[in-house]
């Protein structure tokens, strides 16, 4: 060992704690290459297979290709979320960096920041293949799309780490996910029009973070120009992501029992 | 004692203790424990599984709800921001990351803390993990993993080290080697507490906390414990405590 330490008061760079731990969420997917496939083949075989479904008829592919576009990161975001850091939770890993100087800011920033990356790559592979290979047609500019599903996923990604907080094991966060994501894809506008939703429904549908994304994939689809409605989308998706970090960092305790 | 003699305005004591109570789930898990750790000291924290060891370690390092009473570190409240760089602390399940490989976990921890490379490979040599440097933690033994656990902890060059069952699993050489480097890190000022259910450890402490069900039964040193119970060794010493103890409870 070296010579003592004084007690010292250290500056603590928190951008630097941030970024270490964004790296370090990244190195346990590199590790793991199984996960990664899923992440990046999933969505990709499940729009390749809609459109084979779809490929009898004209057109239809078309309408829904993009808002399958707006689904999947979301739901695969939140899974891969809310079980990383419920392992965090379980295995005492979270625990140990909460007597560190990290802040809880710098802990689910470092998540966001690193699955909002793989996020990225997720949706320019979907992209790629769903209008290079699959063909799919839409109004607007491609990149429009791909901004919409990398909302999409950091949704995924902030309501994972903020739902990983009422969840005592694996088996129950998986349970969260038919629990949050279902009525969200029944009231979203896939099923039917928010417009024809019975009141309480639409009312419900309206503070749902998906219905925004399905509303600017439909744009999106049958709009040329990206219309202002689809910018309001955008701002409400921010928004979501902002208020669920912040209800994550709410949740996420120094101290338990 | 030898190493740091508290200079001007720095507290004597590294771990301040009294009446501390927690309560977990409704149970009461401690009942009004008070101890007093100086510093350089390395303290041994025993007691059967279950007695509450794991509960005070959580509380020294600031990690427990539901503690009322006294529990101060380095002169400041348990748990308060600026004690976060001066506590190193390892949790008894070696929580390092399996799935990284033990170079990355301990770059991740050195992060946290500020350390720089010479610091990782100064630690890396002291807890006898240099050859393992690039394998996945989760392909190490349960001794090594508990050495990267370790490691981690060291990273920081705390002031106060907690360490919670640090030696669980090891072989009596490995244990032997951990015990020295706790006394060199003695020797330059550091604050050891240390806890095990192996009785036997306690002859390498300088004090000894002796628990039982969640409350304190001495706090002494080896000798004097010796002396108190008029035994021969330490479970001898534990037995005869608990034997008062319980007398003491049923009058």
């Amino acid at each position: 060992m070296t010579a003592p330490t004084p007690t010292r008061p250290v500056e603590v760079d928190h951008g630097r704690i941030l970024l270490a731990t964004a790296r370090r969420v990244l190195s346990q997917l590199r590790h793991d290459p199984r996960t990664i496939g899923l992440l990046l083949v999933a969505p990709v075989l499940l729009i390749g297979l809609l459109a084979w479904v779809l490929s009898g008829q004209e057109g239809v592919f078309d309408e829904w290709g993009a808002l399958l576009l707006g689904i999947f990161p979301l739901l695969v975001m939140f899974l891969v979320t809310s079980i990383a850091t419920l392992r965090e939770r379980t295995g005492g890993t979270l625990e140990r960096l909460m007597t560190t100087p990290m802040g809880k800011v710098d802990f689910l920033g470092g998540y966001g920041l690193a699955f909002g990356a793989v996020a990225v790559v997720q949706a320019v592979v979907a992209c790629a293949f769903t209008f290079g290979l699959f063909g799919l047609t839409i109004a607007a500019p491609v990149a429009a799309v791909a901004l919409i599903a990398v909302l999409d996923a950091l949704v995924g990604t902030s309501l994972g780490l903020f739902v990983s907080a009422f969840a005592r094991t694996e088996f129950q966060a998986v349970q969260f996910l038919p629990m949050l994501l279902l009525p969200q894809f029944l009231l979203c506008g896939i099923v039917a029009p928010t417009s024809s939703l019975p009141q309480p429904l639409e009312a419900i549908a309206k503070v749902l973070p998906l219905t925004y994304a399905i509303d600017a994939m439909k744009q999106l689809t049958v709009e040329a120009e990206v219309t202002g409605e689809v910018w309001r989308d955008v701002a409400v998706l921010g928004l979501f992501i902002v208020l669920l970090v912040a209800a994550g960092a709410a949740t996420l305790r120094r101290r338990t029992e | 004692m030898a190493g740091r003699d508290g200079s001007d305005g720095e507290p004597e004591l590294a771990i301040e203790i009294r009446s501390l109570d927690v309560t977990r789930g409704g149970r009461q898990v401690l009942h009004g424990v008070g101890i007093e750790v100086r510093r350089g000291d390395i303290v041994g924290l025993l007691g059967p599984s279950g007695c509450g060891k794991s509960t005070l370690m959580r509380t020294i390092v600031g990690v427990q709800l539901g503690a009322t009473g006294t529990c101060n570190v380095l002169g400041q409240p348990a748990g308060s921001g600026a004690l976060r760089t001066l506590v190193g602390y390892m949790t008894q399940e070696a929580s390092v990351y399996g799935d990284l490989t033990v170079i990355e976990n301990l770059r991740y921890f050195a992060a946290l803390v500020g350390a720089d490379r010479d610091r990782i490979a100064a630690v890396l040599d002291d807890v006898g993990l240099a050859g393992q440097r690039d394998r996945l933690v989760s392909s190490l033994s349960g001794g090594q993993h508990n050495r990267v656990s370790l490691a981690a902890a060291l990273l920081g060059r705390p002031d106060v080290l907690v360490l919670d069952e640090p030696t669980v699993g090891l072989d009596p050489v490995l244990r032997r080697d951990l015990w020295e480097q706790f006394r060199r890190l003695a020797a330059d000022g550091v604050t050891l507490l240390v806890s095990s259910h192996v009785m036997d450890e306690a002859r390498e402490c300088d004090r000894i906390v002796m628990m039982r069900e969640g409350r304190l039964l001495a706090s002494d040193t080896l000798d004097g414990l010796l002396a108190r119970t008029g035994t021969a060794d330490i479970t001898g010493a534990f037995l005869a405590l608990v034997a008062a103890d319980e007398q003491e409870l049923a009058s």
